[in-house]
């Protein structure tokens, strides 16, 4: 293995940098470097990789994924997790602490970073849980958890209901400097909640989540937010009201923001007549007015970040009666190409490298990992992708352990074609993976 | 009048039927309801095929109904409840399906307490499945018998204004009516407080009114709902007394409606709360009729599922024609 890389005639785009022009990439020894010594250029050392007709950039981020390890690897490991990352052009990953046990103490936070190192060919970053258990009631050890490596803290596939609970743990968190992600849902709302509460939920008889359960947990947060002066992030947000509160509390400038997933702006409820659990997830898809308010919120800043929450679950736990199959659906390797379908392609919303900002340098400025950028001296994590790459979703060439994908068979433009982490190639469209 | 052909292996909700198919039943319907009235009650119309009524949640009166249904039809019935299945012992629905696909069963008729789980048997085995009632999705053959009993009544569907009062919320009864009344022209009104009567369902093309008096003189049909009022209903209304005051069909407004209006319920009746007792036996009450009726739309929904050819608006040689 070559240990420098020289990636020829690309489009380079670094949105953290305001860069984009077509030129060269050099990386040596897994940092980005301005040259190579002229013995390691061309044939004689360096691995060279054209990259003419296709655009280089940092290697994407998603701080928002499931990987199941520890505890329920039948649906996903990290190992395999990691490769539906690398295959969707994901460099590093942030995984969610609802595992099993729950990642509340520096043990499993260590046990699942040693996982990580030894099997998982992205880079894999923690989430730390707000809260023993992810029972909402008492404070995780959050000192610990920040002292073992957490990015961040969310109680993700449960949300703090106690008001009072959470404010402690934001002011608790702010002490270390974590910020605090939450699954916004206020669950006397939601109740026995399966999908979007509305016309849909109407006509088939299942029992309804409004998007204020969403929305009433957006205002908590911005005004903890605004009363505590530390960062909260609204995860995977799925509602207009929600968009149109963070837009209004970001310009009095509380720091509070938020993430968008690809199901949210792609499919509406009315996908579930047909009571496909494929399109069960949480929270749950809604109206073309929620998504056209979504779509708002990305172009203006509103909403800065953009992530998946992979969410895998085997198949013989989906295929079940709608109201008992768990929530969720796979996203890591249909992500880049439903966003650049949708934002770039379909809605003209955002152009290239605005979206590439939102999936690379403004996902690492939020969580201070040392990434999203091709900043020479960077660590070289990059890919290249060609957002016009027109091709089909078939969940059999999923690499995930699960199949629980909405859009087999949707038809897309954008793909990564090469994901490189640390300097290594460790994907690419035409070869696979390269261990 | 012409008779439309019938495709359907299953009938899992009248949302997915056009006008013409569900005419085509309640024609069916009318020609068996005529074997019920002799005294050779049975056709062989499904002789040597084998019926499983797969009931999940309970329900007797349902049940029975099948099982005599197919019974006239000449058909083997098997019954099967959630403790008699293995569902209890934690196996899958999808396991449970395919067993009863490895019994041969050609007709299974499922009664479940989840919405959606009559399609999802549907998707996945050959045999016909029909809905007894999933959740609070629908209840297609009750939606049938209901249109059944109007049209045999009043004649003519078209125009007819319906009320639906009650807990339309969690009525798979009342989507049943509104999919098929709407859709063979009836006007249908639904009735209750706000909390079970919430504004979404307007999307179904119905009105909707938060007080039973407002629509006491000008209906057609006054199809009352069962009012449950148990524990997950407790935050929906405030008691069954103001209920009944606000909703119930007491005997002084019974002295309001039409004197040809038609007063339904698909049982079991809480006497006193959505209906008087009086009420619910007097001049008007079709209730009875309807139970009637459902052996005549049941048997009609197996035979057509099971490749039986629609019959021709009734006429007496029709009704002969089957022994
Ligand atoms: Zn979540
Ligand atoms: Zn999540």
């Amino acid at each position: 293995m070559n240990a420098s890389l020289h990636i020829k005639g690309g489009r380079i785009i670094d949105p953290a940098n305001g860069i984009d022009r077509i030129g060269d990439l050099f990386v040596r020894d897994g940092i980005i470097v301005d040259s190579l010594p002229k013995n390691e250029k061309g044939e004689r050392g360096a691995e060279v990789i054209d990259a003419t007709g296709k655009v280089v950039s940092p290697g994407l981020i998603d701080i928002h994924v499931h990987f199941r390890e520890p505890g329920q690897s039948h649906k996903e490991t990290i190992a395999t997790g990691a490769r539906c990352a690398a295959a969707g052009g994901f460099t590093t990953v942030v995984c969610m602490p609802n595992t099993s046990p729950v990642a509340d103490s520096p043990a499993t936070i260590a046990w699942i970073q040693e996982r990580a190192a030894s099997t998982a060919c992205v880079n894999v970053f923690c989430t730390g849980a707000i809260t023993k258990g992810l029972a909402g009631e008492e404070m995780a050890p959050i000192g610990a958890l920040a002292a073992a490596g957490v990015v961040a803290l969310t109680d993700d596939g449960r949300c703090v209901q106690n008001h009072g609970v959470m404010r402690r743990a934001v002011e608790y968190a702010r002490h270390y400097g974590l910020p605090v992600m939450d699954h916004c849902q206020e669950t006397t709302l939601s109740a026995d909640g399966v999908m979007n509460e509305g016309e849909w939920s109407t006509r088939l008889g299942l029992p309804g989540w409004p998007s204020l359960a969403e929305d009433l947990i957006v205002a908590r947060n911005i005004l903890l937010a605004e009363e505590t002066g530390h960062p909260i992030h609204c995860q995977h947000i799925s509602s207009a009201r929600s968009v149109r509160l963070l837009r209004e509390a970001r310009q009095r400038g509380v720091p509070i923001t938020a993430e968008a997933c690809p199901h949210h702006i792609a499919l509406t409820d009315g996908e579930l007549k047909n009571f496909d659990t494929n399109f069960k997830m949480n929270p749950p898809l809604r109206t073309q007015a929620d998504i056209d308010e979504i779509i708002a919120g990305i172009s203006d800043g509103t909403i800065t970040i953009l992530a998946s929450d992979h969410a895998p679950h085997a198949t013989y736990e989906k295929e079940v009666e709608f109201d008992r199959a768990p929530f969720g659906i796979l996203g890591l390797e249909t992500e880049l190409a439903l966003f650049l379908e949708i934002l770039l392609h379909q809605r003209k919303a955002l152009t290239l490298p605005q979206i590439l900002g939102m999936l690379t340098v403004n996902p690492a400025k939020f969580l201070r990992l040392d990434r999203g950028t091709l900043s020479t001296g960077a660590p070289a994590d990059i890919t290249i992708l060609d957002p016009d790459h027109a091709w089909t979703v078939d969940k059999n060439e999923s690499s995930s352990l699960s199949r629980n994908t909405p859009f087999h068979g949707h038809s897309l433009r954008g793909r990564a074609l090469t994901t490189i982490v640390g300097g290594k190639v460790v994907w690419d469209l035409e070869s696979g993976f390269r261990s | 009048m012409t008779t439309h052909q019938w495709k359907h292996k299953d009938l899992c909700a009248l949302a997915d039927h056009t006008p013409d198919e569900l005419i085509t039943i309640l024609d069916t319907a009318k020609a068996f309801k005529g074997v019920g009235e002799r005294n050779l009650k049975k056709v062989p119309a499904l002789r040597g095929k084998t019926l499983v009524n797969f009931f999940i949640e309970p329900s007797t009166r349902t049940r029975i109904s099948f099982e005599l249904a197919a019974m006239r039809l000449s058909a083997d019935v098997i019954n099967i409840s959630a403790s008699a299945s293995s569902l209890e012992k934690g196996e899958t629905l999808l396991d449970t399906a395919r067993n009863l696909e490895a019994l041969r069963a050609d007709l299974i008729v499922i009664r479940h307490q989840s919405a959606g789980s009559a399609r999802f048997l549907a998707d996945r085995l050959n045999a016909s499945v029909i809905n007894a009632g999933d959740g609070a999705h629908e209840h297609p053959t009750q939606g049938l018998l209901d249109a059944f009993t109007i049209r045999e009544k009043l004649g003519y569907i078209k125009g007819v204004h319906v009320a639906i009062v009650g807990d339309i919320l969690f009525s798979r009864v009342a989507r049943s009516n509104i999919q098929l009344l709407t859709k063979l022209g009836a006007e249908v009104t639904l009735v209750g407080p706000s909390t079970l009567v919430p504004a979404t369902f307007a999307c179904l093309g119905v009105k909707l009114v938060h007080s039973i008096d407002e629509v006491l003189e000008e209906v057609d049909v006054i199809n009352l709902l069962r009012i449950q009022y148990e524990r997950q209903r407790k935050e929906y209304f405030p008691g069954l007394g103001e209920y009944t005051a606000r909703f119930g069909l007491t005997k002084k407004r019974a002295e309001r409606i039409k004197p040809e209006c038609l007063i339904m319920h698909p049982g079991p009746m809480n006497r006193g709360i959505e209906i008087d007792s009086d009420v619910a036996d007097g001049r008007g009450s079709v209730i009875l009729d309807q139970v009637t009726n459902g052996l005549a739309v049941r048997m009609a929904v197996l035979y057509l599922c099971s490749g039986g050819a629609p019959f021709a608006p009734v006429t007496p040689s029709a009704t002969d024609s089957l022994s």
